[in-house]
């Protein structure tokens, strides 16, 4: 009986990703991609941010450096971006064990480690404009190639099973954490620092592994971007919007969970989407994700995910 | 198997703790008692990595610790609790417990196996599967014993583990405590009860105004005039040997 129970929320997902082949519509093909971009950008932020704890306001940064990957190594060097995919991991994990470890080790927490991330995304958008290797403001155009070898498709639905495919592997690492001795350690981490220690754990390298662990899996999201609109600019690759709708989705939808980021993207787009099609102010949408964010935070503070906990003990 | 010597610790201009000198035979209960603000549980703190101490050394089976990180001393077999119970609040009693067991298991099944067992022995059975945040102060006592201990620790720190606690209580972790030393771990521990010292430790060691002023058996450390007076004030021995004396003016 559990085990079909478990088995449901797969089978809903599975029709939910085929929804887009069976209407052929273009929009809702767009609208599926996109959302499922953000499911996978906010699980990776999940993986250090939910379980972790490890609030990060810049996660932009490893997706910048996962597009600026395959941007660079195809205009620069005719590289495939099928390379470009585990060299983005690569980088983006480095990245992030040097920003985590310099900021642990330093015994920075909370706010404080949340503006260290902000002011590296922030350097990486300042460099980005200011180099000549990534072209400065006027960004990189990717030249048309299309086919499988070089990693562009021309229709949307192929782009969109690759991201299925990123978000299905980042809900494995996700599913992975709740039941390895590294994920009940890095919760324990968040919990409580002190008695994580006290009991053996070695916090610095815990939350350092896992912030890299994070930082590698978006960049994989920046490579696919960049394949999908070939063109990256500092403000796309480094922009604080993106970073802020990583969060938002992982924390709208249950932050530390396998199925919030996905719950969180659906709501962010299903409805922000919605909304921003009838209403064209700008500054709209952020203005709306606050409310979201607020509704959350003071009625749901497990996100959406924690709403079944609710219903299953009522 | 622990030798603590000339540990010192100064927070600004208070020194909090000055030349404390301890040793732990394998196989003991050694209780460290001393007043509020004797600087119990800062000694405990430096022992186990926790705070950096000025000046001293700590050694452990024969390896200097001082100033080693507290996960690293944990995984040499020494593990204290804390005086104000750290639970992880969101994980349910298991999963606490199973967070020590990890130290030893890398398999979360082996694991979970081990915690559920030392939650069983330490009377934790009926909660394993609630949230640690609902534990009363007594059970979440335990649940810092039961942690420490699912880490198979060699030397065990206990930090005031029965304050708080009800007379039935207090019988039933004293009894726990013996159980765990008989089991072969040797225990260290900071108490204020002096009725569950008596009953449990070899040797005590008295702290007061950060500097140790007495050592030896239960029995010695309640004659021990210096003792009353850290406790009861300054003078407080001579006016009881007084007070004893008045009624009939025969006791010596």
């Amino acid at each position: 009986m559990s085990r079909h129970r478990r088995l449901l929320p797969w089978l809903a997902f599975a029709v939910l990703l085929a929804l887009p082949f069976s209407f052929g519509s273009q929009f809702l093909v767009n609208l599926a991609m996109l959302t499922a971009m953000s499911a996978f950008l906010g699980q990776a932020w999940n993986i250090a941010g939910g379980f972790g704890g490890l609030t990060s306001f810049g996660h932009t940064v490893f997706f910048g450096i996962g597009a600026y990957s395959a941007a660079i190594l195809a205009t620069r060097y005719g590289i495939s971006a099928w390379f470009a995919l585990p060299l983005a991991f690569g980088l983006g994990a480095a990245v992030g064990a040097v920003i985590g470890f310099a900021s642990f080790r330093a015994g920075l927490r909370g706010s404080y480690f949340a503006l260290v991330t902000l002011a590296f995304a922030e350097a990486f958008r300042v460099l980005a404009t200011a180099s000549e290797f990534t072209r400065g403001g006027q960004g990189i155009n990717v030249p048309l190639d299309l086919g499988l070898a070089s990693f562009q498709f021309a229709d949307r639905r192929a782009t969109y099973v690759v991201i299925v495919a990123l978000l299905v592997l980042a809900m494995g690492v996700a599913a992975w954490l709740r039941r390895s001795r590294f994920g009940a350690r890095l919760v324990a981490v968040r919990e409580n620092e002190d008695a994580a220690a006290a009991l053996g754990i070695d916090i610095v390298r815990t939350k350092t592994a896992a912030f890299a662990l994070s930082g590698g899996l978006a960049a994989l999201g920046g490579v696919v971007y960049c394949q999908t609109y070939l063109f990256v600019d500092p403000l796309i690759a480094f922009g604080v919007e993106r970073s802020v709708e990583m969060l938002l989705v992982a924390m709208i939808g249950g932050a530390g969970t396998v199925w919030g980021p996905v719950l969180g993207g659906l709501a962010l787009h299903l409805v922000a989407d919605t909304a921003r099609s009838f209403i064209i102010t700008p500054g709209f949408a952020p203005m709306l994700y606050g409310v979201m964010l607020l509704v959350i935070v003071g009625l749901l503070p497990g996100g959406i995910a924690s709403l079944r906990g609710r219903f299953r003990r009522a | 198997m622990l030798e603590v010597r000339a540990l010192s610790k100064r927070f600004g201009g208070l020194q909090a703790v000055r030349d404390v000198a301890l040793d732990v035979p394998e196989g003991s209960i050694t209780a460290l008692i001393g007043p509020n603000g004797a600087g119990k549980t800062t000694t405990f703190a430096m022992i186990a990595g926790f705070i950096r101490p000025d000046s001293g050394s700590v050694r452990f089976l024969g390896q200097d610790v001082t100033g080693m990180r507290p996960d690293r001393i944990a995984a040499l077999g020494m593990v204290r609790t804390f005086q104000i119970t750290q639970p992880f609040a969101g994980l349910s009693v298991m999963e606490n417990i199973r967070i020590g067991a990890f130290l030893r298991d890398a398999n979360p099944g082996a694991a979970e196996a081990k915690a559920r067992a030392v939650g069983v022995r330490l009377g934790l059975g009926p909660m394993l599967d609630r949230p640690a945040a609902t534990l009363t102060v007594a059970g979440r006592k335990r649940l810092e014993v039961a942690r420490a201990l699912a880490t198979q620790p060699r030397l065990l720190l206990l930090d005031e583990v029965m304050a708080g606690l009800n007379p039935s209580e207090l019988g039933e972790i004293v009894a726990m405590i013996r159980t765990v030393r008989d089991s072969g771990v040797t225990v260290l521990l900071i108490e204020h009860i002096m009725a569950a010292v008596a009953a449990l430790a070899d040797d005590v060691h008295v702290l007061a105004g950060g500097a140790l002023i007495a050592q030896g058996t239960p029995k010695d450390i309640a004659a021990n005039p210096a003792v009353v007076e850290a406790y009861l004030g300054h003078g407080a021995a001579a006016r009881m040997a007084q007070a004893g004396k008045a009624p009939d003016g025969a006791h010596a």
